[in-house]
């Protein structure tokens, strides 16, 4: 016999919250504990940021605020304030998201691709303040985005290609 | 190997075009199926032809992230001398005319490799003679180009989409007729083709299972007990209900079958974290039942005994291995384990579904949704034709979803909350309530002669029973190499009662099995003091073809000359032999034959002064037949592949303690990273055989391969998985 869960959590009202998402000013009425991640999801129907693990293992919930790679999963609405938060439904809109993205498509990465909007938020992030990364730089800045189907030869791959089509 | 005989329907497609149908009985060995099903498979396709002349091929498999939604289109545009670039893809529902539609055993090339060239051949056919009929020519005299019917004698052309309408009224040809290309010839087969989803894919579009939305939709989530099959007693159910945004909160009470739908609380409120939050606060009484003995220290306790003593039963002898023991040059004697997996999806489980007067929607992102829409007929009491089932992308595949557990879920609380709900689950309930890829123990000795040849092997097998029979891919086929190469040989099983329920993972057997047998070879080799290539040459000896003895999954039989090819091949490209490493960096090789696929694999690796292992890189060679058919996915799958394996290897494995997984997310089961992912080379070996499946051949052999590079790089033999589990500072 077992007595299951014992941890208390305080409910906490719903509340208003305006935040910028993707260029958009968008205003919510939700528990300010609410990850982002579920805000895009399940609120304002951004589907393409995903859910692997809801504990910062994983990096499928990458998502960029104010330009810098967090995890939604782990991102209460209530501290999100005034930055700007970009997802992967607009990250082509900045040149390098868009080289990113065509690297993506020109190598052919994903398998399954249900870790690469993940991948991809990183991806351009580390390609944004570091134009032409190491290798090194490469396992630094990906590490934290898991790919179970292993695609980290064609990821590590479309950084390359995208850093130089960036450089021409 | 393939059924010739066929089937074929026509009929014009909505808004003018031809609709080709085609139900293929493929009778292909049910035996070579792998985990996927044991039934023979027959095969259905589409091919639409608009008028604009856009084609619209319907892929019938689930996708997975195989490419099997590429790979099936492509073998009927290749007959069809389609232009590919006018080719779009749909994917088909769960339709009762397309039987076979299943993703697993690596069986969509071996199955639909014929078949669907012959749907494409006909639909070229058919084209021809409606082209024949509008010159007034014979067909014989007419030719195919990309997208084009040609009549080279009179100059005269017509795209496939202005004959499509009058080809949809010519007889179906009879597929004994029909004339396949010559594959010199192939445009489409063999070019590296991308993934038509990746655009997509990378721009974040909804498209996956949890991405699922419809109208009115609530959001669930479903608590189970840990201690799988435990049943519920009482709850606090009626508090949940209480909680922010909850619309229903309810216990389920389940049946026994681990794979259907168990008792439990199901949670459904506007949004999945409200749900997953009031979850939080439930207060659930189990009867857990009989835990005594299922833990994993048990297990490992209870196998050792069993090795002290007989096997439960005889698998397989040949000769008499203990008389030979006594002649042999070299008698090695060792116990490798590995321990229970999760599949770890990156998607977790889900399931949307919509109960509503009798009638059953459902979007799955399933493997194997026949017997999914099967058991939620049978649990909610709806006949199978008042159930629909859309085949949705899965975030991975890797065999949990030939399971449908979520299915039945989610169409229960549907029914229960009268509300079309998407299930959820988390990470701990994916990683605490799977299909787990059984654990084992392989208690070894063998004899290796004074000329480098193995004479006498044998393995006590410690694996698991469920309710009395051999748990789901826990078994061993009396074929398992080195079966039938070796003169005095033994395989002997003993099982343990388990309460966990497993199933098939990627590779299934084979991805434990490679690093068990591979590695113990690999002992004896070094022992025998024969380089490991020579050593599996002496094993394989001349080509020949070994047929397989009466088993379940019995397949075509094991070509020793088609393994050697590929060991000499991943020799060569890795320069085995060639060079000499510094004390705590080396070689080490590993080959298997699983899914009609030979594989052999070179891994490079460094064990530094604290013991930590860097995989510098790894190399595959494969023979996967004449024929590789989308080569950009196949280099993707085969590393994918290989890395799951160094995955596996390297840090993963569940702990079961009381009759529940310990671990529940990636801090304790560690996936690779990026920081790990050593770059890998693969190389293909195209030999005169039909074409097979790469799904999953190119994993086994990874483990042993790095097992035995590190054996090489330090001298210590590790015998059980993960490598994490092992202090590697004093070898390096
Ligand atoms: S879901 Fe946020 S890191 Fe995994
Ligand atoms: S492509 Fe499947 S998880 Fe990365």
């Amino acid at each position: 016999m077992l007595i299951g869960k014992t941890d208390r959590v305080e409910f906490c009202g719903t509340m208003k919250y305006s935040v910028e998402i993707n260029g958009a000013k968008r205003t919510v009425d939700i528990d300010g504990e609410t990850p982002l991640l579920w805000v895009l999801r399940d609120t304002l129907d951004l589907k393409g940021t995903k859910f692997g693990c809801g504990a910062a293992q994983c990096g499928a919930c990458t998502v960029h605020m104010n330009g810098h790679p967090i995890r939604a999963c782990q991102t209460p609405i209530a501290s999100v304030g005034d930055a700007r938060i970009t997802t992967i439904e607009a990250i082509g809109d900045s040149k390098v998201g868009k080289h990113v993205q065509e690297a993506w498509i020109e190598l052919d990465v994903p398998q399954c691709g249900y870790c690469q909007a993940g991948q991809i938020m990183s991806a351009t992030a580390l390609l944004t303040r570091n134009p032409a990364p190491t290798d090194h730089d490469i396992n630094v800045a990906m590490s934290g985005n898991v790919c179970r189907c292993a695609t980290y030869t064609r990821i590590r791959a479309a950084i390359k290609h995208a850093a130089k089509a960036g450089s021409i | 190997m393939l059924a010739r005989r066929n089937f074929l329907k026509v009929s014009l497609a909505a808004g003018g075009g031809m609709l080709l149908t085609a139900t293929l009985p493929a009778a292909a060995k049910a035996a070579t199926l792998g985990k996927a099903g044991t039934d023979a498979v027959a095969l259905n396709a589409y091919l639409q032809i608009a008028p604009d002349g856009l084609i619209t091929i319907t892929a019938k498999n689930p996708e997975v992230g195989q490419g099997v939604k590429m790979m099936l289109p492509m073998l009927i545009a290749e007959e069809l001398d389609a232009d590919w670039s006018k080719v779009q893809i749909a994917q088909a529902d769960l339709d009762a005319r397309y039987p076979g539609q299943v993703a697993g055993g690596s069986t969509a090339t071996p199955l639909n490799w014929l078949p669907m060239r012959q749907v494409g051949a006909a639909g070229r056919q058919m084209l021809i003679a409606a082209a024949a009929a509008q010159w007034g020519v014979p067909a014989a005299e007419c030719e195919t180009a990309p997208g084009v019917v040609l009549h080279k004698a009179t100059g005269q052309s017509l795209s496939f989409g202005a004959l499509a309408t009058q080809a949809a009224s010519m007889p179906v040809p009879d597929v004994k007729t029909l004339k396949l290309k010559d594959p010199k010839t192939f445009r489409i087969i063999g070019q590296p083709t991308r993934n038509l989803e990746v655009p997509r894919i990378v721009t974040g579009q909804p498209m996956f299972g949890i991405d699922v939305s419809v109208p009115g939709m609530l959001y669930a989530v479903f608590q189970k007990c840990d201690v799988h099959g435990g049943k519920l007693v009482r709850s606090n159910v009626a508090d949940i209900r209480k909680l922010p945004g909850v619309r229903a909160a309810f216990e389920v009470k389940g049946g026994t079958d681990l794979r259907g739908l168990l008792d439990g609380v199901a949670v459904v409120a506007d949004n999945w974290w409200q749900a997953n939050r009031a979850r939080q606060q439930l207060d659930i009484i189990w009867d857990e039942g009989n835990v005594a003995g299922q833990s994993s220290h048990d297990f490992a306790a209870t196998a050792i005994r069993m090795s002290k003593g007989r096997p439960e039963s005889i698998l397989r002898r040949d000769g008499n291995p203990d008389a030979a023991f006594g002649k042999a040059a070299h008698v090695l004697e060792a116990a490798y384990s590995y321990p229970f997996l999760s599949h770890t999806n990156l998607e977790p489980q889900n399931c949307t579904a919509h109960v509503k007067d009798g009638q059953v929607e459902i979007w799955a992102p399933t493997q194997n949704p026949a017997p999914g829409a099967a058991l939620v007929s049978s649990t909610l009491g709806v006949p199978p034709t008042a159930i629909k089932v859309h085949m949705v992308r899965a975030g991975g595949g890797f065999g949990r979803r030939l399971s449908n557990d979520y299915m039945v879920e989610a169409a229960w609380i549907s029914k229960v909350a009268g509300a079309p709900v998407k299930l959820l689950w988390t990470r701990e309930d994916d990683m605490r309530h799977d299909m787990y890829r059984p654990g084992g123990f392989h208690f070894f000795k063998a004899g290796v002669d004074a000329n480098g040849q193995l004479i006498a092997f044998r393995d006590h097998f410690v694996t698991y029973s469920q309710d009395g029979a051999i748990a789901a891919s826990a078994d061993m086929s009396p074929a398992e190499f080195p079966a039938r190469m070796v003169e005095h040989l033994e395989f002997g099983v003993s099982m343990i009662p388990l309460r966990a329920p497993t199933g098939p993972m990627r590779a299934p057997r084979s991805n434990a099995f490679g690093f068990a047998f591979q590695s113990f070879l690999d002992e004896l080799a070094h022992a025998s003091g024969v380089d490991p290539v020579q050593f599996a040459h002496n094993i394989l000896g001349a080509p020949r073809l070994l047929p397989d003895p009466p088993m379940p999954r019995q397949g075509p039989g094991f070509d020793t000359g088609r393994m050697r090819g590929v060991i000499d091949l991943v020799a060569e490209k890795s320069g085995w032999g060639k060079q000499t490493f510094p004390h705590g960096t080396g070689m080490g090789l590993a080959y298997y034959f699983s899914h009609l696929g030979y594989f052999a694999e070179v891994v490079q690796a460094t064990v530094n002064a604290t013991g930590e292992i860097t995989v510098d890189k790894v190399w595959v060679a494969g023979d996967i037949g004449s024929q590789i058919i989308n080569p950009l996915n196949a280099e993707n799958q085969a590393q994918g592949s290989a890395l799951d394996g160094i995955s596996q290897a390297l840090g993963q494995a569940l702990t079961i303690d009381g009759g529940r997984i310990v671990e529940g997310n990636f801090d304790s089961v560690l996936p690779l990273r990026m920081r790990q992912a050593p770059p890998v080379e693969v190389h293909f070996l195209v030999s005169d055989h039909p074409p097979t499946g790469l799904g999953e051949p190119a994993l086994p052999p990874a483990l042993p391969a790095l097992a035995n590079a590190i054996f090489a790089a330090t001298g210590k033999r590790i015998r059980s998985l993960p490598f994490k589990d092992h202090d590697l500072s004093a070898a390096a």
